[in-house]
């Protein structure tokens, strides 16, 4: 229901807008009664709201549309010719319509007594009628007659709003210099009502009005009838209150949209110079008002942002069809479901999401749910379910497309990607099943056994996932073989203004994109991991050989590179940096500070330029340009070749990160970190006992305690400080507390492990920081202490 | 579209000694010299970046356009903000004229001895009472790539 009545509303802020423009036309089809222009869009109009109204089950509306439809296309296709009788037929149709949708938007319904739509639909029947008679006379006084019955009846039923308006269009029909037999019904417009009651709209002839044939018309005021009704508001309503949907909102032109947001960005610019400034002023007025400026600036920057922002249901909007199609094309039955409809996000935004979205799901259904045969043999429900979910989280926008279907599998990727030459034998052996999934993301990359023509041809996964970090977004792959798959697509809220780090280069300020910062290193002169490899610079990161670009010799003119580059490097500080699967570090003379940048755009003289993505303007009011990540490392020649990438990876996958504990007296082991979800203090007055279990009050449940020394077949030292040393390890939704004595340090290190010491619960022994340690299996030390986690 | 011999007044500058007019009509404002930040590895033509009121304007050095020498001494250039196909640009010249109105002057073909890279720009010249002016093509001005 709240699906109708979102498209209910949306129909009538349409049709209101198309009603408005109907008046224009109408009122012009008198001044130009010929017009074929003006009558096709009328016509135009009045079959747009009825197709709709058909659509939605609004009846009563949609019989009057048809009627009057009709009445119009008989005009356009010059079967008739306008007249002043269809003239008021017509806009007292249009002004029944706005009643109509008046009643539509307070109910919901169209099926309000208040009003009345059988006299004005008599009356268009009536004067279609006189057109097949082709008798000049039947055509003037059958509308009159059906127009003056119409007045009385909607009097009767409902308002007295609408019985002056009813009368008045019968005096609109009446004006007619040639009517003959008939008088203004204007002085008894209030009379007549309550003594009509039983009167049924099919009655042809209201005898007062027929009775007074001599007296002459009067016309107060002829314009009255192209008014539009005031709505007839139940009593128990109060009018002023409500505001309308139409009054609601207002189209904007986008350009005017952007423009203030130029102006915008502009301000807040502006306020941060002055901000700058009254920090070092002694005016306290000064500083309150500019005080009450940010917060005004701030404000205001939100509110324009919004008016940029539309929901992501305009892209949903589309899926239900292409689902439809794809299920036909592909022989797959799914049920859509999707969530999330009024999450907002930039518009700019939303158009480039359309493509990969489109793609994702595209693949969902063609790789992800099985046929309905296999889905039955795999003893899940024939139709599939394809889950769209987009939802708004620390200031981005999250969309998901979770599909049941058959999942990745690790393997069938792994042996394609070897197939393929995407990596080597030796380098699928070194990853883990997330890292080998993910491999889809590669370049040249497609598992479709069979190319289809829904997707399949090579040129996927890799595109989507360029096409969203384009626009500062992520991709993340989770799959479970045999139950499905979920993408989730994180993107930022909008482009208009990022965060960015600010970095010195001679005189000069760059602005780096946050979103392609990793991290920041700062080296001293003669730094042992800093190496030349046949004159290039690279850096030893953490076992990974990090290229480096220097951002002065990047920016110097062309052909002083080479000499630059047998310079020797001093102390500098490396912006490690990432873009799709290229990773390098950019040397910088100085790094300023991380601040939200307005992007603006470079002139044409410039886009030639991959290197700057754009310009922004400083606190200071000066110009900094905007390095482009991308481009820079494609001039700088760094490539994220095959090789190089995987060369990179197979070291980083032999590596991995350790938490070295102490134990028993001096003993180490170690635990993946990936396996601690938290560490935590706890005093030993908080340990209680459940049977013979130790436990913890912990975030509000019971955090069982297993002592990992005696699990390990060490002795238990760690009752030897006033507090106890617990690692917290998630498993599912539960957790279980491991004592320790003590943590030591976080290692990321290469793991040649040995079978000795292999005991229950430890996989073996390594030599981590020079020394043995164990290294413990988490899983047999749950099992072990059977605390039911 | 305006017709070149539409154009009446002509909003005017020297560059080396040379008297150039835009129409006025495609002059946004004439500026004094505004803090530039210069664009590495652009074309030499590009001598910066000007905040304009919060957007960001190209400046383009005509001198270089032309194929004149660099401005040599103290003297800071000028700009001219013109519109350019949507885009606003700036045109660094040596100094600022006046508005000059040439209703009723001739035009005149560019003299063909007159260097290629001035006739790329000029479209024609107009012979004022006591100088010559050139009508420079601003869309063909900004097009630094080209020089």
């Amino acid at each position: 229901m709240d699906d109708d009545a979102e498209i209910i509303a949306e129909f009538l802020v349409e049709s209101h807008e198309n009603l408005d423009q109907l008046d224009r036309d109408l009122v012009e089809l008198e001044q130009h009664p010929g017009s074929r222009e003006l009558l096709s869009s009328i016509f135009r109009t009045i079959h747009t709201i009825k197709g709709t109204s058909g659509f939605l089950a609004l009846g009563r509306l949609e019989r009057l549309t048809h009627v009057g439809e009709t009445l119009l296309s008989q005009l356009r296709d010059g079967q008739r010719t306008m007249t002043e009788p269809l003239t008021g037929a017509l806009l007292r149709m249009v002004d029944t319509v706005r009643a109509l949708l008046d009643v539509i938007e307070r109910t919901g319904r169209d099926d309000d007594p208040s009003v009345d739509v059988d006299p004005v639909i008599a009356a268009i029947e009536a004067l279609l009628a006189g057109h097949v008679a082709e008798a000049p006379v039947a055509a003037v006084t059958q509308p009159v007659n059906g127009a003056v019955s119409g007045a009385v009846n909607g009097t009767v039923n409902g308002s007295a709003n609408g019985a002056v308006n009813g009368v008045a269009q019968a005096v609109a029909l009446l004006e007619r210099p040639d009517a003959p037999d008939v008088t203004g019904p204007t002085d008894t417009d209030v009379s007549v009502p309550a003594s009509r009651e039983e009167r049924t709209p099919a009655e042809p002839v209201v005898p007062p009005v027929a009775e007074e044939p001599a007296e002459p018309v009067h016309l107060p005021e002829p314009v009255q009838p192209v008014e539009p009704i005031e709505p007839a508001h139940p009593a128990d309503e109060d009018p002023v209150e409500r505001r309308t949907i139409v009054d609601a909102s207002v189209r904007v032109d986008v350009d005017l949209l952007d423009q203030l947001v130029d102006l915008v960005g502009e301000l807040v610019l502006t306020r941060n110079q002055l901000l700058q400034r009254t920090a070092l002023a002694e005016d306290v007025e000064l500083t309150r008002a500019s005080q009450r400026l940010d917060l005004v600036a701030s404000e205001l920057q939100e509110s324009v942002m919004k008016t940029r922002m539309q929901p992501i249901g305009q892209v949903w909007a589309k899926m239900p069809r292409m689902v439809r199609d794809l299920s036909h094309q592909l022989g797959r039955e799914v049920d859509l479901v999707m969530e999330g409809h009024e999450t907002e996000l930039d518009r700019s935004l939303l158009e480039a999401l359309k493509g990969p979205l489109t793609h994702l799901v595209r693949n969902s259904m063609d790789h992800g749910i099985e046929r309905p045969d296999d889905r039955a043999a795999a003893g899940k429900p024939r139709s599939g379910r394809l889950h769209l979910r987009a939802f708004h989280e620390s200031g981005q926008v999250v969309v998901e497309i979770t599909d049941d279907g058959k999942g990745i599998d690790a393997d069938t990727i792994a042996s394609v990607a070897i197939a393929r030459g995407v990596v080597s034998r030796e380098q699928i052996a070194r990853m883990d099943s997330r890292e080998i999934v993910n491999l889809i993301f590669r370049p040249g990359f497609s598992t479709a056994s069979e190319v289809t023509n829904v997707s399949g041809r090579g040129v996927g996964m890799d595109v989507v996932r360029t096409n969203i970090e384009r626009i500062g977004g992520s991709v993340d792959l989770q799959t479970e073989a045999g139950r499905g798959t979920t993408v989730r697509v994180r993107i930022p809220l909008t482009l208009a203004i990022i965060p960015a780090l600010v970095v010195g280069e001679g005189m000069e300020r760059y602005a780096i994109p946050q979103a392609n910062l990793v991290e920041l290193v700062r080296l001293e002169v003669g730094d042992p991991n800093l190496e030349r490899l046949d004159g290039a610079p690279v850096l030893r990161l953490r076992g990974r050989l990090l290229p480096l670009v220097s951002l002065g010799e990047a920016l110097a003119p062309e052909g002083q590179n080479a000499a630059a580059r047998r310079g020797d490097l001093g102390a500098l500080t490396v912006v490690v940096l990432q873009a799709d699967d290229v990773r390098f570090g950019l040397c910088v003379s100085e790094v300023h500070d991380t601040q939200e940048i307005v992007v603006k755009p470079i002139g044409r003289q410039l886009k030639s330029l991959a290197m700057y993505a754009g310009a922004t303007i400083m606190g200071d009011g000066r110009v900094a340009l905007i390095l482009d990540v991308t481009g820079l490392a494609r001039e700088q020649g760094i490539d994220p070749t095959v090789a190089d990438t995987a060369e990179l990876r197979s070291t980083e996958d032999d590596r991995r990160a350790l938490l070295v504990l102490e134990l028993a007296g001096g003993r180490r082991a170690a635990l993946p970190l990936a396996a601690v979800a938290r560490l935590e203090e706890f005093g030993r007055d908080r340990v209680e006992r459940s049977g013979s279990a130790e436990v913890v009050q912990y975030r509000g449940g019971l955090l069982p305690l297993v002592r990992l020394a005696p699990a390990i077949g060490l002795p238990d030292t760690s009752d030897g400080q006033d507090t106890m040393s617990v690692v917290v390890h998630e498993i599912g939704d539960r957790a279980v507390g491991i004592v320790i004595d003590r943590v030591l340090d976080v290692v990321e290190t290469a793991v040649s492990s040995s079978p000795v010491g292999n005991r229950p619960g430890v996989t073996g022994t390594a030599v981590v920081q020079d020394r043995v340690t164990d290294l413990v299996d988490l899983d047999s030390v749950v099992a072990w202490a059977g605390v039911s986690a | 579209m305006k017709a070149l011999t539409d154009v009446a007044q002509y909003c005017t500058f020297w560059i080396d000694g040379l008297f150039f007019g835009v129409d006025v009509d495609d002059v946004q404002e004439v500026l004094r010299h505004q803090p530039m930040t210069p664009v590495p590895r652009a074309s030499e033509g590009v001598k910066g970046l000007i905040n304009l009121r919060g957007q960001i304007v190209t400046a383009v050095d005509l001198r270089f356009r032309l194929g004149l020498p660099p401005r040599t001494g103290e003297r800071l250039p000028m700009n001219v903000i013109v519109r350019s196909r949507g885009e606003v640009i700036s045109l660094l010249v040596d100094d600022i004229g006046d508005v000059v109105d040439t209703d009723g002057l001739s035009f005149e073909p560019i003299p063909s001895n007159l260097p290629a890279k001035v006739q790329d720009v000029v479209h024609a010249v107009r012979p004022l009472a006591d100088s010559l002016l050139l009508v420079l093509d601003s869309d063909r001005a900004v097009e630094v790539l080209a020089a």
